[in-house]
């Protein structure tokens, strides 16, 4: 019998230090088992229990796209004890990834349409796995206009930098890096907090779904923004964190309601989550 | 369904018998309590017994189950690679389990094993146990299992099932698993008089069992009305959130998971008992906590046990009136209350 709770061996391969505060490493890892990467076939929007053997398991998004082979990625922010011992491994170690859980962004639905993005902090890793997968030259045409609205408190805490700077260079990819605040002289995007350039930048609700994902105050300011410019709830979608354990709907504590984060989300619409009692 | 009779006399040979195929489970006394325990003699089995007082979900769920192993010894080849702990899945009855405590194994399949997913210890279990239940004659006072779809002679859950009939035990096979167990017992079918004699206990057990509130009544209502009613503030008060109501509970199932280590070189990673009612179950790495009130906690339980369950699958509440957490709460919260104030749509405690 197929075990869920049972982790593909991977090999670390590499550990970058996104952020100047060290506080988030970037671990790309390659599978043991070949054949695994297969079965461990994912969509953006998705997540991970990531295992190490004596620590434990932790749930992460997936930061790498479905359209990038032969390695997944994950950016994991240091909280806790699995993510604390993970900062002190390094390239050649061995751990386990169990997964993919949970639904994802619906591409399905999203074709055709706009896409506006919008993220803060290090609540970007998804968003960076579906801007990957949507410029991918067999996937853009399927998409619209795309813009991207994405903060963090200075510039040091970015993920991604040389990314973002890419894709402020292509003309498919509308970026809107912004930070709160920078003492750099030679900072050339924008100062402000997201729900701000959100407003000042007005992507256009026609046509168009709002991604959302990052700190519980980012998200409470902008949504009345994009209310105001004209984005019904069941057009904005948001992916949620919980603790988790088992990732696939058992363990019993990431409900809300009769929704499992884990399994039935981490993406909803924000229709649906009004629908839901609001303990998130 | 057949029916077969075994004169008292004769059960403890019957039980040897089936103790010579399978490891038998049955209730066995423990002091003030009884428990289900995997027999070493057949004479210990002691069917005097209302109920256990844990439910017999750790039969096919341990407190505290060993999931994998690895080694962490650095010149280990294998160092950091998870694997599945070998497991013992040979047959096993569980006998004399009450027919309440069967049917919430039911309810625990539908999380346990769902179209994407199974549970591979849970199913395995599941599937080399055989349930040979025991109708409840006199149900106890904190009962209400009528009133959550299922009985005191209820069969849903069960394989075959014992009838105490005085001189014997009338017993009814129900399903395929059932009858091949059974077959080995040679069993003489039951005397005419017996099947009417049943029919009486069983109207008799079901009168007796005071209904407690009404399951439909609390699925009508919104969920958000519920959630939001004002009622929570009355029943969590007094609540202390010590968990024994989860712990008892037959279809209460949370678990966590978590790696131990032995001399530093050898791990295991662990499946135990959770409980809703401890603040850690929700507790983020980051130190956000969305259930970190006791009346989050508490209204969880209920919610989950008697309204979300009921609409994520349809078959009715996650609770099968088996009345364990009733007796045992310290400060007498009883979900028969609690499940009348969540189906009265009235925001005045009752």
């Amino acid at each position: 019998m197929n075990n869920p709770y049972l982790p593909y061996p991977v090999r670390i391969d590499s550990v970058i230090t996104e952020t100047e505060d060290r506080n988030l490493k970037t671990f790309k890892f390659i599978f043991l088992n070949p054949e695994d990467e297969e079965k461990f076939k994912y969509t953006a929007g998705q997540f991970a229990m990531l295992s190490v053997a004596g620590q434990g398991e932790i749930p992460i998004g997936i930061a790498s796209s479905p359209t990038e082979k032969g390695f997944i990625k994950f950016t994991v922010n240091k909280v806790g004890r699995v993510t604390t011992f993970m900062h002190n491994m390094k390239a050649g170690d061995i751990m386990g990834v169990r997964g993919p859980c949970g639904n994802w962004y619906p591409w399905d639905i999203l074709e055709g349409k706009n896409l506006v993005i919008i993220g803060g902090g290090f609540a970007f890793t998804t968003l960076r796995s579906s801007i990957v997968y949507m410029l991918n030259p067999e996937n853009r045409s399927k998409y619209g206009k795309i813009d991207v609205v994405y903060g963090a408190r200075h510039p040091g805490l970015l993920l991604y930098r040389e990314e973002l700077a890419a894709w402020e260079a292509r003309d498919d990819i509308n970026m809107h890096i912004t930070v709160d605040g920078t003492t750099d002289p030679n900072w050339k995007y924008n100062v402000g907090f997201v729900p701000a350039i959100t407003k000042q930048k007005a992507p256009s609700a026609e046509n168009s779904y709002a991604i959302i994902c990052g700190p519980p105050v980012m998200i409470k300011f902008t949504l009345p923004v994009l209310t105001e410019l004209g984005f019904p709830p069941e057009r904005i979608i948001s992916s949620l964190e919980m603790r988790m354990k088992c990732g696939i709907g058992i363990c019993g504590r990431c409900n809300l309601g009769t929704e499992y984060v884990c399994k039935d989300g981490p993406v909803f619409t924000l229709e649906k989550l009004s629908k839901l009692p609001n303990e998130y | 369904m057949s029916e077969m009779f075994i004169a008292k006399g004769d059960f403890p040979a019957i039980i040897e018998r089936l103790m010579s195929r399978y490891r038998v489970y049955a209730p066995v006394k423990n002091g003030r309590h009884y428990e289900f325990a995997a027999l070493k003699e057949a004479g210990a089995a002691d069917l005097g017994f209302k109920n256990t007082r844990m439910s017999p979900k750790a039969i096919f769920y341990p407190q505290a189950e060993r999931m994998f192993e690895y080694s962490l010894a650095k010149d280990d080849p294998e160092v950091n690679i998870v694997k599945e702990t070998p497991k013992d899945f040979s047959p096993q009855v569980v006998l004399g389990i009450r027919p309440c405590d069967a049917k919430a194994f039911r309810l625990d399949d539908a999380n346990f094993c769902s179209d994407k997913f199974k549970d591979p210890w849970w199913a395995q279990r599941r599937e080399s146990t055989t349930l040979i239940g025991f109708a409840c004659n006199s149900p106890s006072s904190t009962c209400f299992c009528t009133s959550v779809n299922t009985g005191p002679f209820d069969t849903t859950g069960l394989d075959a099932m014992l009838v105490d009939t005085g001189d014997g035990y009338a017993l009814q096979v129900i399903t395929e698993k059932g009858k091949n167990v059974l077959g080995i017992l040679e069993l003489k079918p039951a005397p005419a008089q017996v099947a009417g004699k049943v029919e009486e206990l069983k109207a008799s057990a079901e009168k007796s069992v005071a209904t407690a509130f009404d399951p439909p009544a609390i699925a009508q209502q919104g969920t958000l009305d519920i959630f939001n009613a004002p009622i929570w503030d009355e029943i969590h008060f007094a609540c202390l959130n010590c968990g024994t109501c989860t712990f008892m509970c037959p279809t209460c199932w949370c678990f966590d998971i978590q790696d131990e280590v032995q001399e530093g070189t050898k791990g295991d990673r662990l499946r135990l008992w959770d409980s809703c009612m401890f603040s850690l179950f929700t507790f983020h790495g980051s130190g956000h906590n969305p259930r970190s009130q006791k009346v989050q906690r508490v209204r969880q339980r209920f919610m989950h046990k008697l309204k979300y369950y009921q609409d994520k699958y349809g078959t009715g509440t996650a609770c099968v009136g088996c009345g364990r957490c009733v007796q045992a709460c310290p400060v007498n919260i009883d979900i028969r209350q609690v499940g009348r104030l969540m189906g009265s749509g009235c925001s005045c405690p009752a």
